[in-house]
């Protein structure tokens, strides 16, 4: 296809849409010249076009809506909801023409007569009945006209056609009042907004996006370049060269987010479509909507743009055709007729939100349980478990939902799930509001642009790592004393109790095999940043914790690809390069993803690994006098210290209160005939807390010792109660609790239905 | 008039290479790097290039050379590959060299290791041989690395 014709599609897509919204608003508004105007200007654009690169078929249409159009701009004929139907379905058909003229560049051979006929007819009607209202009303025959003729449009445009239709039919009930004033056609209006819009489209040009990226690449450059320039000002006195970095800087600065700015768009720019979707689709469901839209100015980077397109619409295809109700409806209700959908969108917290809010009859959460129920997609049991808010995420779920019969607009059941994974795919999240009765919110939140995101800036053997903040939970610094006692650091499984919680640790330096000098030696601080991958937290030590920032990312090339440590690689303000780390693949290295917890099980290589390992890590205690026993980490559920002061006694047995809860104790040296309970109580209590089904009680022991990573092979042989076997570890013989014999000992009940 | 070709010559170890001139994006001065840990050796660091994160290859490594003499810097010859700029660390950069295909000669048979993967040919010049690099395969990992990369943990 030569530049011309490219060109020419460019231009004239973006007419199209503009037209789009200008026909809509005209319908609101039959008497802005302005629009009118416009609209006149655009088809004329497309005419002269598409003589001149001798598309004579495109040209013959757009020539009637220009006629058309002309009586129309000079008031001979009133807009009116049929006029805008016909308009609309030329649009259609253009935009259909451009489509095959960018496919195979001919603007194809299909029949346009009937569409021409239509709007030749509507130009002399219109000029027989003047400027009257007469107009609007719809004669038999040409909805007749208009039926024939969406057979005629092509399957493509088929289904919006269809829409853009059907609204004649129905035209003076179910349209938007018009208000049909004397026609005050205002021929002075003509001049003034003409030179005013021309001179916006002479005031835009178009550039390549991937211009506009080499042009942020080389102003990030500038800007270390001026950094470098900066630091020179602090050793030289020379005024003239002051005052120029000075002004360097400045504009350095200056051009910086100006760049910045010329990759973002106001969300406007997707919201334009809406109006257009928002009234086919009311008409074709009988309703009347109306969009308020506030914060269109509110700016975002173009890639994420186009990524949110699809999903807004719909999610505004849903509330209008799920949200609001039908007119009849919502006057029984006590509602005005018309609903309202409304947009919003606004900056917070470095973040976009976008809210859509119908003032329709919300989410119905019954229906929403039974559709579910019936498609399968839950079990009853959860359903009746389940909070509101659970229920109404359930409409997110793959493969719901609540339309009764399959329609062009919805039922087809691939919906709100592709919206959410589609926003959580550019790192988003999907709320949903909902008063039954009052209507459905729903609020997107997304990041402002892609490439850039908040990260804590580390360091370790001397180099600086970024971690993504997704992944942060929180950050520990242990001093001195502090940090040799509370790191209990055995082997390679090192744990620090966190609220009395195991958070295995993994130490960057190790994982990453970079030496260091021990810095400070003995006494240095530890510095945990406490991380999650999917949900399950880990400590990772590093030398250092810097600062958190907002940083660029850049991929890695192939030669780095099998690195799984890695995520990226980001440039910082002093222009060195600094590796993001790759959350889940340091866990993985470290070997403590899915460790005690199933999971990543899709992921083949994690599940192999952990199949391969036949290494169990146990926790090694001494129950009373010098009696080694272990139990598999995986039965703990927390290490506890109590105050003896803190047992408290419930009939004859022990209890503590612990987490709101009245936690059982159970002395292992009394449930285990082979351990000597030792001759003074500890003070505090070191209890080990084991829960099952919700239930837990306090396993009392002497002394928590270690935890082992270990390979064990159990030998069983005549054992005394509560000793399940015994095992090798670190060269000495260990007895494995039988936790659950011993439980069962001491409290018959706390097993009731697996015993 | 016979057909010739432009290359960009550099040195390594006493060796004179060359790769297409129209590979090559630029040249540029020891830059600072930073080193990647776990990976392959011969990934020598990442530098900032203008805002382009470009990965740096230890040329010797990759040619299983021995490494460049203490307080020697290397020089990075930017190449153009599918998967954007790598840059190849070589100990000095020489002449643009204009070559008759005539000159050409496939790589001796007895060549071997990984120079035989990695060198596409040789011309003969007046005074000495210049081997030509393939420089896609020269920035891939081989094929050991690619398997191995992730030490077990």
């Amino acid at each position: 296809m030569d530049e011309i014709t490219k060109e020419f599609l460019v231009e004239s897509y973006e007419n199209l849409d503009r037209l789009d919204r200008d026909l809509v608003a005209l319908e609101k508004d039959p008497h802005a010249k302005e629009t009118l105007a416009s609209i006149f200007r655009t088809i004329h654009t497309l005419k002269g076009g598409s003589g001149f690169l001798g598309f004579g078929k495109l040209e013959a249409l757009a020539h009637v809506g220009e006629n058309l159009l002309s009586k129309l701009r000079d008031g001979v004929i009133v807009f009116n909801p049929e006029l805008a139907s016909a308009l609309l379905a030329t649009v259609d058909a253009v935009r259909f023409m451009l489509g095959q003229v960018e496919a195979t560049g001919q603007p194809g051979d299909r029949d346009y007569g009937e569409l021409i006929g239509l709007l030749a007819r509507l130009n002399e009607d219109g000029a027989g009945t003047g400027n009257s209202a007469a107009a609007v009303v719809p004669a038999a025959e040409p909805v007749l006209a208009r039926e024939d003729l969406v057979s005629e449009i092509p399957a493509a445009s088929a289904a919006s056609a269809e829409v853009a239709f059907k609204p004649a039919a129905t035209a003076t009930a179910s349209c938007p009042p018009v208000h049909v004033a004397p026609v005050d056609a205002g021929p002075a209006v003509h001049d003034a907004p003409n030179a005013q819009n021309s001179a916006v489209s002479d005031s835009t040009i178009r550039v390549d996006v991937g211009l506009l990226d080499k042009l942020m690449n080389l102003v990030g450059e500038l800007v270390l370049a001026r950094n470098q320039v900066l630091q020179f000002t602090n050793q030289r006195t020379d005024s003239a060269f002051l005052a120029t970095s000075q002004r360097l800087n400045l504009i350095t600065t200056e051009l910086q987010s100006s760049v910045m700015k010329t990759r973002m768009q106001p969300i406007g720019n997707v919201w334009g479509k809406l109006p257009r979707v928002v009234r086919d689709l009311a008409n074709a469901c009988g309703k009347q909507v109306r969009i308020e839209m506030e914060g269109k100015e509110t700016e975002l980077d173009k890639t994420i743009i186009e990524a949110i397109k699809d999903p807004l619409t719909h999610i505004v295809r849903n509330s209008v055709d799920h949200g609001i109700e039908t007119p009849a409806v919502r006057a029984g209700r006590g509602k005005p007729e018309e609903g309202c959908l409304k947009m919003r969108a606004y900056h917070e917290g470095g973040q976009v939100n976008i809210e859509v809010t119908d003032d329709g009859g919300g989410i119905d959460l019954e229906r929403v349980k039974e559709k579910a129920l019936e498609r399968g997609l839950i079990t009853a049991e959860r359903v009746a478990r389940m909070s509101e808010q659970e229920t109404l995420r359930l409409i997110f779920l793959p493969g719901f939902s609540t339309a009764e019969k399959i329609t062009n607009v919805s039922g087809r059941g691939v919906g709100m799930d592709v919206v959410k994974t589609n926003i959580e795919k550019i790192g988003g999240t999907v709320d949903l509001q909902s008063n039954p009765g009052e209507g459905t919110t729903l609020k997107i939140k997304i990041p402002l642009t892609l490439a850039i995101i908040p990260a804590l800036i580390v360091t370790s053997g001397g180099d600086r790592f970024a971690i993504p903040q997704v992944s942060l939970l929180e950050l520990v610094r242990l001093e001195g004393e502090q940090a040799r006692r509370q790191i209990e650091f055995v082997r390679d499984v090192p744990v620090y109790r966190l609220r009395g919680q195991l958070l295995p640790l993994a130490y960057l330096n190790r994982e990453l095999k970079i030496e260091t000098p021990p810095a400070g030696g003995e006494s240095a601080p530890v510095n945990i940043v406490v991380l999650h991958t999917d949900g399950h937290p880990f400590g990772l030590v590093v030398d250092e914790i810097n600062d958190t920032e907002e940083i660029v990312v850049k991929p890695l090339g192939k030669q780095l690809k099998g690195v799984a440590s890695f995520a990226g690689a980001t440039i910082m303000g002093d222009g060195r390069v600094a590796l993001i780390l790759d959350v889940m693949g340091i866990a993985q290295g470290a070997g403590l993803a899915g460790e005690v917890h199933d999971r990543t099980m899709s992921e083949g290589g994690a599940a192999v690994r952990k199949a391969a390992d036949p290494r169990q890590t146990l926790l090694l205690f001494e129950a009373g006098q010098g009696s080694r026993m272990a139990i598999p980490l995986s039965m703990v559920a927390r290490l506890e210290e109590f105050p003896r002061s803190a047992i408290e006694r419930s009939g004859a047995q022990e209890v503590v209160r612990y987490r709101g809860q009245i936690l059982p104790l159970i002395r292992v040296a009394a449930h285990v005939p082979s351990v000597t309970a030792a001759a003074g109580e500890n003070d505090p209590l070191q209890v080990v807390v084991y829960s099952e089904q919700g239930r837990s009680v306090g396993l009392v022991v002497g002394r928590i010792s270690d935890i082992v990573h270990e390979t064990i092979t159990v030998k069983r042989h005549a054992h005394g109660r509560g000793i399940f076997g015994s095992v090798v570890i670190q060269e000495r013989v260990t007895d494995l609790l039988d936790v659950q014999s011993v439980i069962r000992a001491a409290d018959p009940t706390f097993y009731p239905a697996a015993a | 008039m016979a057909d010739s070709k432009q290359y960009a010559t550099f040195f390594l170890d006493g060796l004179a290479l060359g790769v297409e001139v129209l590979k090559v994006q630029e040249v540029i001065r020891y830059q600072e790097m930073t080193r990647v840990p776990l990976a392959p050796t011969m990934i020598q660091g990442l530098i900032n290039l203008r805002g382009q994160i470009v990965t740096a290859v230890d040329l010797r490594r990759r040619l299983e050379l021995p490494p460049l003499a203490e307080g020697r810097l290397p020089m990075n010859i930017v190449v153009r590959t599918e998967d954007g700029a790598v840059s190849l660390l070589v100990d000095e950069i020489g002449d643009v060299v204009e070559i008759q295909d005539e000159a050409y000669e496939p790589p001796p048979p007895t060549l071997k290791g990984v120079a035989r993967e990695l060198i596409t040919g040789v011309y003969k010049m007046k005074e000495r041989l210049l081997l030509i690099l393939d420089t896609e395969r020269t920035c891939s990992l081989p094929a050991a690395y690619a398997n191995a990369v992730r030490p077990a943990a």
